[in-house]
């Protein structure tokens, strides 16, 4: 079994909160990250869905060096990124690239696509202008465009076609892990389904991961291998796509796929199991963190946090009721 | 059950640049719908399913006219209608919802005071019963402890739950007809869910009916029961919902539901090549010809008429012209 | 409605896209409507100021041969054709002097205004984007310069170093950058926040680069919509000075210390002496802030309407 190309142990980032103008005192910690475990293995799409507060943009934004920890690891190749610097931290930087949701936002309007597609080629080598070239319309082949796209701004292409360059910049220097946050929810249906097959494709071609954090849960399911579902900081289940899709065992996942839109109108109505919203990070329930919301709650889930158990092959819950 | 709501080869154009330009938002669009009925207006941005809504209400940004056909509300012809009659009709008989609740509330003014505006002019409730009423409105959009709730303002609110109160406003003068403009699109998936099950109960309980925009066919499987799909200014595509779902006979319609994809299934989705069309420069004859599969040369240079499919069921496309005259040479064969 | 104004808009980028291709899509449609009135001032100026030598009938520090003192101009009685609008005190034609008066106006206006510029868009730039202690001390700088009159101040730095053109530049450019890093540190705390900057970072952009790519080119719209505004300021601001003697040294002519030496001889109605810088101050400045104002909604993609 290959090494995976990415590990969290244990992620925690917690963000402190304080009050007043002039003495700050602080009052306690919004807990956004709070014992998060997961790997992504090379070629392969870790989805991450949850709601808001849940802690998927902060995830993401840890993975990316946006942010540091509070306490826990983050693996890149075997190698702990939290001390890195100079050039190790750069060959992070380059191997290690993301794609935002809203195309009109994060292509810089005053460059040129083809400059701003060879950024990080600029960044992180010391290719001649020719060979620069020559990759930029490698790489917007790649996606789906043409080589003379590169001369054109940004303002001339369509939100699909700008998140192919997006994409086509993120792959630019060999990129081995790409964070995509939500990088369809900004796009009209009928295009969402060429960006995805895109990002497949390039995964088939390239060999590249993906970590895809979403909130629709069909987008999600239908291009990661495997889920990892959260909940106010945590994982509560992981597990292959299909399976989680079929038969998902966390109370949580349970609600998300009941409250989930059908695909049809003949689809199984199932009966919405919660209500009320996502409590406040600030100071979340004791125990286990949707014990308040929980159909099935038990006395136990209040008081003891449940630990993540392999319940059945590559599924792990973490639940009192397994 | 009795027409409620009856639009006629509406035509609403865009003027710009002094008149220059001419962009055809809506262009010949017809349906129908019944008391209590839901119908899902769906489509992509720039479709012009937003337009043809603020045509219904009146509330069309001056740069936009009704330049043709007729909208029947209840018996009465709407696009004759005085801005000052207009405005006895919006809030009164027909609301509207919108889709970000922030934009919708006013800050500086208490739930109580938003939620009871409508009842207070339209119904002209006040006091002990304008109170009450208020309460079971927000009991309705299931907020809960409502007589607390109601002194609060928008900000001390979640997202959710300014979307249900601005459901409760909309209620609040006694509509006949709401029109929700993309209402959940900025919601989490479970509140998601849970505000459609208040629509759903309200619809329900009031007998109102419900005209849903919304580029998500997720929405319209759950809740609609008839839906129109819009492209490019016309309707290319409506009936029932489950025999579009079942066997759509547009290709729009079908490609749409192609490139849906389907929980627990990794069946490759089917890519719409191409985008969405620019209204200023639609291309000849039937507007999807560029990104059809089925393109024939006919597409190119004359544009479908509606063609009846089954009762309450009509699609613009060629195709099914050829289909009928291929059953009907069969069947004489 | 993103319905409704995506339709707007793809109509609007459509015609926009089909008629300018490529780069600065702006400035090229900016050719559809000039703002005619502060152009048909400001061309001219220019012209005037950069052809000076070929234009002014004679050498403005001369007086003329054979002229009298306070000639007045041609139209009125007393004046001639040989001094169009008059003598000083001098018998220096009053046109000509005009005339290289005008250079003396754009050449410190624009160099004044370009370090200006120059110093309180760094400034800014760095203030708003390194942020920490750098912006604190860049923020009380700024506060105290502003604190400073800012006129009061140029005359003690005119005296200090002496009277001299490039002196004044140096002097105005230093007077009035705070403008620019005020505004320019706004626009960059935002800027800052942006998607395409944050992905320059976590692509393992340098700050330089970040800066240099990708803020730099960002708020060149505002840096110019503010030159053009800060041109007329320090267009009178150079006046004021020479006005009151610690600007331009004569011989040298400049509006404002032409304004000076026609002062005392209002009294007596030799108008035309302070009458013709006057307006000339005026005409310009009044053109650029017109021009600057265009601009601003031009540049603004808020403000201008499809």
């Amino acid at each position: 079994m290959p090494a995976p190309l990415l590990e969290l142990q244990n992620l925690q980032k917690y963000f402190p909160v304080s009050t007043g103008m002039m003495l700050r005192r602080q009052i306690g910690w919004v807990k956004a990250v709070d014992g998060v475990d997961f790997a992504i293995w090379p070629g392969e799409t870790l989805g991450l869905i949850g709601e808001s507060g849940c802690g998927k943009t902060t995830t993401s934004k840890l993975i990316l060096l946006q942010e540091i920890p509070t306490a826990g690891t983050i693996r890149f190749g075997g190698e702990d990124i939290s001390g890195l610097h100079g050039r190790e931290l750069m060959r992070y930087r380059r191997e290690v690239q993301v794609v935002f949701q809203d195309p009109y936002s994060s292509l810089s309007p005053r460059m040129r696509v083809g400059d701003i597609v060879a950024e990080p080629l600029e960044i992180h080598t010391d290719l001649s202008r020719e060979a620069l070239h020559e990759r930029v319309a490698e790489v917007l082949e790649l996606v789906g465009l043409e080589p003379e796209a590169a001369r054109l701004f940004p303002h001339e292409f369509s939100g699909g076609q700008r998140q192919r360059i997006a994409i086509a910049r993120a792959l630019a220097t060999h990129t081995r892990l790409i964070v995509l946050d939500e990088p369809v929810s900004a796009l009209d249906v009928s295009i969402r389904a060429q960006i995805m097959n895109q990002l497949e494709h390039l995964q088939q071609t390239l060999g590249v991961s993906y970590l895809f954090i979403g909130h629709d849960l069909a987008t999600v399911a239908h291009i990661s291998h495997r889920i990892a579902v959260m909940y106010l900081g945590q994982i509560v289940e992981l597990a292959d796509s299909l399976e989680l899709c079929a038969k998902p065992l966390h109370p949580y996942a349970q609600a998300l796929f009941a409250a989930a839109l059908p695909s049809h109108p003949d689809d199984r109505h199932e009966k919405l199991t919660i209500s009320g919203e996502v409590p406040s990070a600030l100071d979340p329930p004791s125990g286990c963190r949707f014990h308040p919301r929980c159909p099935h709650a038990m006395p136990q889930c209040s008081s003891e946090t449940p630990i993540r158990k392999e319940v059945a092959p590559r599924h792990m819950v973490a639940c009192h009721l397994y | 059950m009795a027409t409620l709501l009856r639009v006629s080869d509406l035509q609403t154009h865009y003027f710009s640049f002094g008149g220059a330009r001419v962009v055809k938002a809506v262009d010949r669009v017809s349906f129908a719908l019944n008391e209590g009925e839901t119908i899902g207006l769906v489509g992509e941005s720039g479709c012009g399913k937003t337009t043809t809504c603020l045509s219904v209400v009146g509330l069309l940004p001056p740069a936009a006219r009704i330049v043709g056909g007729s909208i029947e509300f209840a018996g009465e012809e709407l696009t004759t209608k005085r801005p000052r009659e207009m405005r006895r009709i919006r809030g009164r008989r027909i609301a509207m919802i919108l889709q970000d609740p922030m934009a919708s509330l006013n800050p500086l003014f208490s739930i109580y005071w938003q939620v009871a505006e409508p009842a207070y002019h339209h119904q002209g409730l006040r006091g002990r019963r304008l109170w009450q009423r208020v309460q079971d409105l927000l009991r309705a959009v299931r907020i809960p402890s409502p007589a607390v709730r109601m002194r609060e303002y928008p900000h001390q609110m979640s997202g959710g739950m300014r979307q249900r109160v601005v459901g409760a406003i909309a209620m609040a003068g006694g509509p006949k007809l709401i029109i929700a403009d993309e209402p959940t699109t900025n919601l989490d998936v479970t509140i998601q869910a849970q505000y459609l099950e208040v629509l759903k109960d309200i619809q329900q309980e009031s007998g109102v009916a419900l005209i849903f925009v919304t580029h998500n066919l997720g929405i319209v499987a759950k809740m609609c029961d008839k839906m129109a799909v819009m492209y490019a200014g016309k309707i290319v595509e409506q009936g029932a919902v489950r025999d579009l779902f079942r066997s759509p006979k547009h290709p729009y319609t079908q490609a749409l539901l192609g490139s849906m994809p389907k929980l627990g299934s990794k069946e490759p989705l089917y890519a719409i090549p191409g985008q969405p069309p620019n209204l200023a420069q639609l291309p000849s004859g039937c507007a999807f010809h560029p990104r059809c599969a089925h393109a024939m040369p006919q597409c190119v240079s004359q544009a479908p008429d509606d063609r009846r499919i089954g009762p309450n069921w009509t699609a613009r496309c060629w195709l099914l012209d050829q289909q009928a005259q291929e059953k009907y040479a069969s069947a004489i064969a | 409605m993103a319905d409704v104004t995506e339709q707007m808009g793809a109509g609007a980028a459509a015609v926009a896209r089909e008629e300018f291709a490529g780069t600065g899509r702006r400035w090229s449609s900016l050719a559809r409507d000039l703002p005619v009135l502060p152009l048909a001032i400001l061309v001219p100026f220019v012209l005037i100021a950069v052809f000076a030598d070929w234009i002014a009938p004679y050498d403005p520090t001369e007086p003329i041969p054979g002229a009298k003192i306070f000639e007045p101009p041609f139209w009125m009685q007393g004046g001639s054709t040989h001094a169009l609008l008059g003598t000083d005190f001098q018998a220096r034609d009053l046109l000509s002097r005009l005339i290289f008066g005008a250079r003396v106006s754009l050449i410190v206006g624009m160099m004044g205004t370009l370090v200006a510029g120059s110093i309180g868009t760094a400034l800014g730039i760095l203030a708003g984007y390194l942020g920490g202690w750098v912006d604190q001390l860049i923020m009380r700088l700024t506060d105290a310069w502003l604190a400073l009159p800012a006129l009061v101040f140029a005359i003690f730095l005119a005296t200090m170093l002496g009277p001299s053109m490039w002196n004044i530049i140096i002097i105005l450019g230093a007077v009035y950058w705070t403008r620019y890093a005020r505004v320019i540190r706004g626009e960059v705390l935002s800027l800052r926040e942006r998607e395409f900057v944050k992905l320059a970072e976590i692509a393992g952009g340098s700050r330089t680069r970040v800066i240099l790519r990708h803020i730099l080119p960002n708020v060149l719209n505002s840096t110019m919509v503010l030159a053009s505004l800060t041109i007329g300021v320090v267009i009178i601001a150079e006046a004021s000075l020479s006005f009151l003697g610690v600007g331009v040294p004569p011989p040298e002519p400049a509006w404002g210390s032409m304004l000076a030496d026609g002062r005392s001889m209002l009294m007596v109605g030799d108008w035309w002496l302070t009458v013709f810088p006057g307006l000339g101050i005026l005409f310009v400045v009044l053109a650029t802030q017109l021009l600057g104002d265009w601009l601003r909604v031009r540049l603004d993609p808020q403000l201008r309407n499809v």
